[in-house]
């Protein structure tokens, strides 16, 4: 494995370009409630989120290949816009979830989708188990063009680690 | 000889749109495709496209094809499928096999929208089934439903290689490694970081040294490379794969190009040899234009815009659009085309493409 960090060499954000990159929320900010985290972090010509988010929270403009630029304020943690990026690169966190626990919803497009209540085990951006969550919610409608978003609450240190989880075995 | 306005080569995303577009203003359009389903690429892009709304963005490849494959057919274009275009002669004479009759067309104007072939890797056991294209792959379980394997190496990391591994592992295979003989990553972040999210295995600075196997391969021995792609004895290691997909890069589809006798430029960022063009995509031929990735190797939605500039240019030139309300469409669409040559992926094509048109007008000054 490469020992250099960040996209270009590990292909996942390293630390430093996710927390520094303009779609990341502030501390104060995910510490009060649920919130969008877009770990986007290089210039790629695309813009689906910004007209996806209901509140004008997301601002890409022009040139198209800016980074998304998240209004920390004005987004309200409804999470419309993770099914919209076709890069699945949003996330959705709340740490208000409950005292010790914390809700993460990302993408999923592998069947079978896990249903609610199932407890699975959460993976981080390098595909590596950090623990057990609790599926709470499995959103599919027709608008998210089979990118279903799943949510899970685990435990409130793994918040920013979990992105996503292990897939599950059985037929399609 | 049958006459017609206009012959598209090639029914995929360039093609389509160059049809769909002269139509729209009254070229009647005959569109000819070798393979036996239209959409070329398009069909087989089960994901969500990058780009803005206005290229459609965020809707997965193939809604595309089936949008584009609509409108053709709203207006009432010719697309003969299972006809392959084996011969351009001077005055667009085109000659076509198509189902075992041999056909004539001459047309005033040809665009070809051939599009690319995918680049092989030779190597001991390259030979062996179980080694295929990472579009080859894609086909087998975008197309046909069919899983080439249980186990698979990916080799090459541009953006052929992340969703082809991307796509693999939705339809049930593991994908073992993807390796690059490149230092960086050579596509898109978000791609790579959908497929290491899933805990696959990526090891830049690469490369296939061998496939195993009796009948069909069933291990691949991969080996670190230094700075200059040689092999460093003693980092070998050997995958138990069954599958060893390539996903080594494009080279344009210009024979027939070739034999009408237009100006080539050799770009090796596109793909290699290509036809120079004008803003019009007009080639040094008169009348025979260019579309999509036979004049340059980059992604469907930049294919679809050029289509549609060959397809209002050639509206014009028939006399079906006023000079006024072309150069108006034409600017939009490369408007629409340089949004998606921005930034550090994008910029270098912009500055290959650009570099097209000026050799174009070189030759026609010279």
């Amino acid at each position: 494995m490469s020992s250099r960090e960040g996209i270009l060499y590990t292909g996942t954000p390293s630390d430093e370009e996710r927390l520094n990159c303009p779609g990341r929320p502030s501390e104060e900010r995910i510490a009060k409630g649920p919130v969008a985290v877009i770990e986007c972090v290089q210039e790629i010509p695309c813009n689906p989120c910004e007209a996806a988010c209901p509140f004008g929270a997301i601002k890409v403009g022009r040139p198209i290949t800016n980074l998304p630029q998240l209004d920390e304020e004005a987004c309200t943690g409804c999470g419309v816009c993770i099914a919209a990026c076709p890069g699945l690169a949003i996330f959705k966190i709340d740490e208000t979830y409950s005292e010790r626990e914390a809700l993460v919803e990302f993408p999923y497009e592998y069947y079978p989708l896990p249903a609610k209540g199932d407890t699975v085990t959460v993976v981080n951006r390098f595909g590596e188990a950090v623990g057990k969550g609790t599926v709470v919610s499995v959103k599919q409608p027709k608008k998210f063009d089979n990118t279903a978003v799943i949510g899970v609450r685990v435990a409130k240190e793994l918040a920013d680690q979990v992105r996503g989880m292990k897939g599950l075995s059985g037929s399609e | 000889m049958q006459q017609v306005d206009l012959a598209v080569i090639g029914a995929g995303p360039a093609g389509l749109a160059a049809a769909v577009e002269a139509a729209t203003h009254g070229v009647r359009p005959v569109v000819f495709d070798e393979n036996y389903r239209p959409g070329g690429q398009l069909f087989k892009q089960i994901h969500k496209f990058f780009g803005s709304r206005e290229h459609l963005a965020g809707i997965r490849g193939f809604r595309i094809g089936e949008k584009l494959l609509a409108d053709a057919y709203r207006l009432g274009i010719e697309v003969k499928l299972g006809a392959t275009v084996y011969g351009l002669f001077p005055d667009r004479q085109l000659e076509v096999v198509c189902r075992q009759q041999k056909l004539s067309y001459q047309a005033q104007k040809i665009v070809l929208a051939s599009g690319a072939s995918e680049n092989t890797l030779s190597f001991p056991g390259s030979t062996l089934p179980g080694v295929m294209s990472a579009g080859a792959a894609q086909t087998m379980i975008n197309v046909n439903r069919v899983l080439p394997g249980k186990k698979v190496l990916m080799v090459g990391t541009g953006n052929v290689g992340l969703i082809v591994s991307y796509q693999l592992l939705q339809a049930g295979a593991e994908v073992a490694c993807l390796i690059d003989a490149a230092h960086q990553l050579g596509g898109y972040g978000v791609h790579a970081a959908k497929v290491r999210r899933a805990g696959v295995p990526l090891k830049l600075g690469y490369t296939i040294v061998e496939a195993h196997g009796e009948e069909e391969v069933s291990a691949a021995t991969i080996a670190k490379v230094d700075e200059k792609f040689q092999v460093i004895p003693g980092t070998e290691e050997t995958l138990e794969v069954d599958t060893i997909c390539l996903a080594v890069g494009l080279t344009p589809l210009t024979e027939l190009a070739w034999i009408t006798g237009c100006k080539f430029t050799y770009i090796p960022g596109l793909g290699g040899h290509v036809p120079v063009h004008n803003r019009d995509m007009e080639t040094t031929v008169k009348g025979f234009y260019v579309a999509g990735d036979v004049t340059g190797v980059e992604e469907a939605s930049t294919a679809l815009e050029e289509g549609r500039l060959a397809g209002v240019a050639v509206a014009e030139a028939l006399g079906y659009l006023d000079a006024g309300a072309a150069r108006e469409k034409k600017a939009e669409i490369w408007r629409r085309l340089d949004q998606l040559r921005t930034g550090p992926f994008g910029s270098k094509r912009k500055q290959f493409k650009d570099s097209l048109i000026k050799e174009w007008s070189e030759y026609e000054q010279s």
